[in-house]
């Protein structure tokens, strides 16, 4: 198995790579190719954008809305001018967007709570888990898969068993089964009131993907003359790892975060829809459309609203992450030329 | 042959019985189920008489016993649910068609929609319409089951009046069976074919660069045969690995989602409703039929593979 390094500049030279000077780094030409792919670029401002926008959440709640997430407008709103507005109508159907960026912007639920306010917050939530969840699946995974195929023996059969294992179950059911359990009664120092149980479980679950590739990855590399070298040096295992295997596979790595950013987000939404993540009345996106779905068919824009963002978000990471991958291995991108030829 | 699939059942049943063993260890230890013994009882039973059900039921018992006692109970169709009461086998039993019509119906469209779209996005690589596609596929993906069957149902099944607002209609029924799927199909293909038809056209662009297409070309083959008979006879493989994976969680409840929003009773929701009584017995149940469609599904792509390219069998 030859390594990133290597395909990179066997590379058919393009315009803007004959500039390069000799020995530039492997990330410094995946930038390169990156920054040209305006649409990745774009998507990956997109979902910037949206952070920043969700940790602005405060900032917009207390100073521009007004009103907190947790608020709950039953009575009517005094806007001026003998105008009154009523979050929720006589019926009990909750207003929709009024557009209007001090009030209301995106509508009320249907328990008279500000819905562009709990998007924001929600979204700060949903991504947040999102992240921390695939910091723990790629910091376990990788961990895992490299012992694994450092190894070998045994201790790469119990691994590889257990993840069997894990892999066997559907994603959801696993995830549905343990955010249960963790909400009823608590798991070491995860319950149902922190967000961390939430991206504990979901990170768990995605820990496989991680590991079969970059165990044979490592089953390759750890054959090859540098580990050799390193061996005979007298480095210990530990150093082997660190300090030789993990540069190698740090281009995997990269490839696969963006991946299991979007992977974790949608899986979180779902557990939330199904009622083991996040806990109301704490906001996150998947909660709100179930919520939104309780009073189907009135005020749905309480469920299109939030699965927008949701979409748009998850999009934004996978289109983005899709470029990363075709900058970091330009195999594809030398399959594409090869097939217009 | 016949070596070789003797020897698929063997791993098959002993990866059965790892998968089973840990999940029961996992959900006696983990499941907050309260005690078992109680919940038969009822909410009036004294002390005594919940350490006489405990005893009669072998909750008193080591875990192992425990363990071979409810194996047995599963094997011989006489697994209750301690907290419904239920037979879980039937109920599964009575879950199936739902589950079985969902599994088929979508795994052939999203099979055939990916393949066909797959090799569309391969053939026109880098032109206007792979990259139409390679936008689509990743909406598909960005869309969760759960949020695509609500629009589906607000718009098309309220709004319009089109389709059935959820439920299942038995086979016997075919008009109205194919009018309650057709959504569900639909919202649970659409992930796969967003995911599989990126995975098909990159594994297509491979095989044309490989020698053995070159020389097919180079013998005068029309275009067209080349990519049937030679690029996607071998391009095929991956995706059918990853169908039958799928396919088999999908049989084993794995369609929580679609199965939820669309209020189709099958396994899926089943799992879903056993998880919300910490149900011990019915989840345990659910996960053994998973396991076991998963390994059944798996050793049948493994032939399949064997048959299509037989150097596979030596190794």
């Amino acid at each position: 198995m030859s390594t990133i390094t290597e395909i990179a500049f066997e590379e058919p030279v393009t315009p803007d790579e004959q500039d390069a000077p000799p020995g530039v780094g492997v990330y410094a030409l995946a930038w390169r190719r990156l920054r040209h792919n305006r649409v990745a670029m774009f998507f990956g401002f997109v979902f910037l954008l949206i952070v920043v926008l969700c940790l602005l959440a405060p900032v917009y709640s207390a100073d521009v809305a007004h009103i907190a997430p947790d608020t709950e407008v039953t009575g009517p709103i005094n806007l001026g001018h003998g105008k009154i507005l009523y979050a929720i109508n006589t019926v009990g159907v909750p207003i929709g967007p009024t557009w209007s960026i001090s009030h209301f912007f995106l509508g009320a639920d249907v328990n008279g709570r500000d819905i562009a306010v709990r998007l924001l917050y929600g979204g700060r939530n949903s991504i947040e888990i999102g992240t921390v969840a695939m910091l723990i699946t790629m910091i376990f995974g990788t961990m895992l898969g490299m012992i694994a195929g450092y190894f070998r023996g045994w201790l790469d059969q119990l691994i590889s068993r257990v993840m069997d294992v894990i892999w066997a179950y559907p994603a959801v059911l696993l995830g549905i089964t343990l955010g249960t359990v963790i909400n009823i009664q608590g798991f070491l120092f995860l319950h149902s009131t922190t967000l961390l149980s939430t991206a504990f479980v979901v990170g768990f679950v995605y820990i496989p993907y991680i590991v079969r590739p970059v165990r044979a990855q490592v089953l390759g590399l750890r054959e090859r003359e540098f580990v050799d070298a390193a061996r005979q040096q007298g480095l210990s295992s530990f150093r082997i790892m660190f300090g030789e295997l993990l540069p190698n596979l740090s281009s995997t790595i990269v490839v696969f975060v963006p991946l299991m950013l979007a992977n974790a987000i949608i899986l979180e939404a779902a557990l939330d829809y199904l009622g083991a993540g996040v806990q109301p009345p704490t906001p996150a996106w998947g909660n709100m459309i179930q919520e939104g779905l309780n009073q189907f068919p009135g005020g749905f824009h309480a469920v299109i609203i939030p699965g927008l963002a949701l979409v748009l978000t998850v999009m934004s990471v996978n289109i983005f992450g899709d470029g990363v991958r075709d900058a970091l291995d330009p195999r594809s991108r030398a399959a594409v030329r090869q097939a217009k030829d | 042959m016949t070596r070789f699939i003797a020897r698929r059942m063997i791993t098959m049943v002993a990866l059965l019985f790892v998968i089973s063993l840990v999940t029961f260890v996992l959900f006696v230890v983990a499941l907050p189920g309260g005690n078992p013994a109680a919940m038969i009882a009822g909410r009036l039973a004294n002390p005594a008489e919940v350490h006489l059900i405990s005893v009669r039921y072998g909750f008193d018992k080591p875990i192992w016993v425990q363990y071979i006692r409810t194996m047995g109970n599963i094997f011989t169709g006489r697994a209750y649910s301690y907290q419904q009461g239920f037979n879980v086998l039937q109920e599964i039993k009575a879950g199936l068609p739902a589950t079985l019509s969902l599994a088929f119906g979508a795994g052939i469209f999203w099979l055939l929609a990916s393949i066909a779209l797959g090799t569309l996005a391969a053939v026109r690589a880098g032109k206007y319409t792979d990259r139409v596609l390679t936008v689509l596929s990743m909406v598909g993906v960005s869309l969760p089951p759960f949020y695509l069957g609500a629009l589906i149902i607000y718009f098309v099944g309220f709004k319009l009046n089109i389709l059935p607002l959820g439920g299942y209609v038995g086979l016997s029924n075919p008009g109205e069976w194919f009018k309650h799927l057709i959504a569900p199909w639909f919202t649970l293909s659409v992930l796969f074919i967003g995911f599989y038809s990126r995975v098909l056209r990159s594994s297509i662009l491979d095989a044309m660069g490989e020698d053995y297409v070159r020389t097919a070309r180079a013998k005068g083959l029309s275009e067209r045969r080349v990519l049937v008979l030679h690029v996607l006879r071998l391009s095929l493989l991956p995706i059918l690995s990853l169908w039958g994976l799928d396919i088999a969680q999908v049989i084993g409840g794995g369609a929580i989602l679609t199965e939820s929003v669309y209020s189709l009773h099958g396994v899926g929701f089943l799992a879903y409703e056993a998880i919300g009584n910490f149900d011990t017995v019915t989840l345990l149940c659910i996960v053994m039929l998973t396991a076991l469609a998963v390994v059944m599904f798996s050793a049948l792509i493994d032939i399949i593979y064997a048959y299509l390219d037989p150097r596979i069998r030596l190794g």
